[in-house]
């Protein structure tokens, strides 16, 4: 979309009349408002004092600022931290595990000459149409690969999508020429160091892309927590702002073991500040970095609709 | 998947032998391999045990083979029970109306930003209606109940405001159909809008420009321009949605309403129905549902797949 655009005078001609122009924007501004907004409320509530909330309920515009939520998610940092770290180590390693395994199959299905080409595009396609269902993946997780309670529940089962490997596909197809592989090939290379000399730094694109829909999958996931994950040691932020949705008392709970009497806490934690502050907390670094990479974003949509 | 007839037939015309290059190849692609036949096949396989009395004794794979069979046992116990009915109305009613809100108002929205004057203004909007497509479920589910909550919640103290009675929205079924639909669009709509919108962009603008000299309005330059172009966007898409038109997102309605049990007759779907009997160890039960989801979502997308390819070959998806 990065269209150089000028315009010629039939352009200018051809455009909408001024008025339903103007209909148009307001339409919009009424969107993206609806769109934006519920994410403001959030900060907002967590930016109010509890006894404000208690006494008011929430509102788009904090009646009286704190940061009492923020300072008391820092004291218990441990939790907090912990679930932090879980998030942002399945996040780095699933991604780069899942480009890998994602782009090295794109690469082998984009070789013309492949003999097995057909074979394994099969075995890409037919999990689109077909596919095991939570029931049996549940039981071959937890009772024949052992991933309850361990980090990796949270990342294997993600970490690879046909959609994605077909992006690839089509991506090598259109933009690697079959010289470059050819002429390496003379020069005495094998495929590996082909794929990972040549093929990988050359497509940083199609390796944005991937790379962006696993990072966002991995921070955002909740559900695999949901089924695998029974230890709170294990629980990534996802699953935290779950667990204290469900339950407001969780940290205070929690805050006990730690050794802080659990009625001391209950009184003065902010409940309702804190729990949103989490969920600024995930929501920040993804604010911060999707307008940046949308372009990305888009390309990848934009090849996943083109038919494999 | 059209690439597969024509290199058949060029296999057929010159037997190749296994090369060393197939040998890297295939090595590059074994990791992969593996990940798909234990994370995609073997979950396939255990399908069966949607047939068998299903207890573990030790190993999962061991365990499918000595459970006992028991026919369509646990299909009767399935859609005998009384959430079947309610099971099926809603996750088909909802996803009937998702699939086609999903595709025409996101296609409306994609003509209409693209006809804006300011491309800049288009880009700001464009990326604030992408902004929920980010969040995750839970995250949202934080978000409405900030609105929804009975006794802080946004909505309620509007209420209270202009003198009605604040409504116990957990606890009221009846608002929850239009609100569903509503959440599901709000997360969904700048997503598909950018889908389309790259579409429309993709468009030769001599088409555009050959219309207007021949003098056709905004409208005739959408209908018979731009649809037609996005045509094959649009049926991918429409596809894709119709092979999930038995699964629901699990994050909707089960994170949103807060697993509410009032709310139970509008938001129980086929996949909530799969993780409760599973969490609640009724595996006959949730295995029956799983395997019914599985083969109703491939013959969907057959299906699907076939009616187009009927009406139109080149939009069709395999």
């Amino acid at each position: 979309m990065q269209k150089l655009h000028y315009q010629t005078g039939l352009e200018k001609f051809n455009r909408i009349r001024n008025s339903t122009n103007i209909l148009y924007h307001i339409l919009f501004i009424v969107l993206s408002l609806i769109c934006i907004l519920p994410v403001i409320l959030i900060l907002s509530i967590s930016l109010s004092s509890e006894q404000c909330i208690q006494d008011y309920g929430y509102h788009f515009i904090p009646q009286v600022f704190s940061a009492s939520s923020y300072t008391f998610l820092w004291r218990q940092h441990t939790i907090l931290f912990r679930a932090l770290g879980v998030s942002v180590f399945v996040t780095l390693i699933g991604t780069a595990i899942g480009v890998l395994l994602t782009t090295s199959m794109g690469y082998v299905l984009s070789r013309p000459q492949y003999r097995l080409k057909n074979f394994m595009t099969w075995l890409v396609f037919i999990p689109m149409v077909f596919n095991g269902g939570i029931v049996s993946s549940y039981f071959i997780n937890t009772n024949f690969l052992q991933l309850r309670n361990s980090v990796w529940a949270y990342i294997w089962p993600l970490a690879v999508n046909s959609f994605n490997v077909i992006i690839c596909k089509t991506f090598f197809k259109s933009t690697i020429p079959d010289s470059i592989v050819e002429s390496a090939k003379i020069d005495g290379a094998t495929q590996l160091t082909i794929y990972f000399r040549i093929i990988l730094p050359i497509s940083l694109p199609v390796l944005a892309t991937i790379g962006l829909f696993l990072c966002f999958g991995y921070w955002n996931d909740w559900f695999q927590a949901l089924l695998y994950i029974d230890n709170s040691t294990l629980n990534s932020l996802q699953a935290l702002l779950n667990q204290i949705m469900n339950n407001v008392d969780y940290l205070s709970r929690n805050a006990a073991t730690l050794g802080i009497s659990s009625a001391e806490m209950a009184r003065t934690m902010p409940k309702e500040g804190a729990r949103m502050a989490i969920a600024v907390i995930i929501i920040i670094p993804i604010a911060c970095v999707y307008p940046f990479f949308q372009r990305y974003f888009i390309s990848g949509l934009t090849i996943g609709a083109v038919k494999g | 998947m059209k690439t597969m007839d024509s290199t058949k037939l060029q296999r057929k015309g010159r037997k190749k032998r296994w090369t060393k290059d197939d040998t890297e190849l295939s090595l590059l692609a074994a990791p992969t391999v593996v990940w798909y036949l234990l994370f995609a096949y073997l979950p396939m396989f255990g399908l069966i045990i949607a047939f068998k009395n299903f207890k573990i004794h030790g190993n999962f794979i061991k365990s499918v083979f000595s459970s006992q069979w028991v026919g369509l046992e646990n299909f009767k116990f399935m859609f005998t029970s009384n959430e079947a009915a309610i099971v099926l109305r809603n996750t088909l009613g909802y996803n009937i109306i998702f699939i086609s809100l999903g595709i025409i108002l996101p296609v409306i929205l994609a003509v209409a930003i693209e006809n804006l004057h300011s491309k800049r203004m288009a880009k700001v909007y464009q990326t604030a209606m992408f902004m929920p497509y980010f969040l995750s479920w839970v995250v949202v589910a934080a978000v409405v109940w900030g609105f929804l909550s009975y006794d802080k919640g946004i909505v309620n103290s509007a209420l209270s405001q202009m003198g009605k009675d604040p409504v116990n929205w957990y606890m009221s079924p009846q608002y929850w159909p239009p609100f569903l639909i509503f959440m599901n669009l709000w997360k969904g709509l700048g997503y598909g809008m950018v889908l389309y919108l790259a579409a429309v962009v993709g468009i030769d603008p001599s088409y555009y420009e050959a219309a207007v000299i021949d003098g056709a309005t905004k409208w005739q330059q959408t209908r018979y321009i731009t649809l037609p172009m996005i045509k094959t966007v649009i049926i991918i898409m429409f596809i894709l949605n119709v092979g999930h038109i038995f699964y629901s997102d699990f994050g909707l309605f089960y994170q949103v309403p807060r697993d509410s049990n009032s709310l139970f007759n509008v938001t129980y779907t086929l996949d909530i129905m799969v993780y409760k009997s599973l969490k609640s160890s009724t595996v006959g039960m949730a295995s029956a549902a799983a395997f019914f989801q599985s083969v109703m979502g491939c013959l969907t997308t057959l299906a699907a797949n076939a009616v187009v390819k009927h009406i139109d070959p080149d939009s069709a998806m395999i």
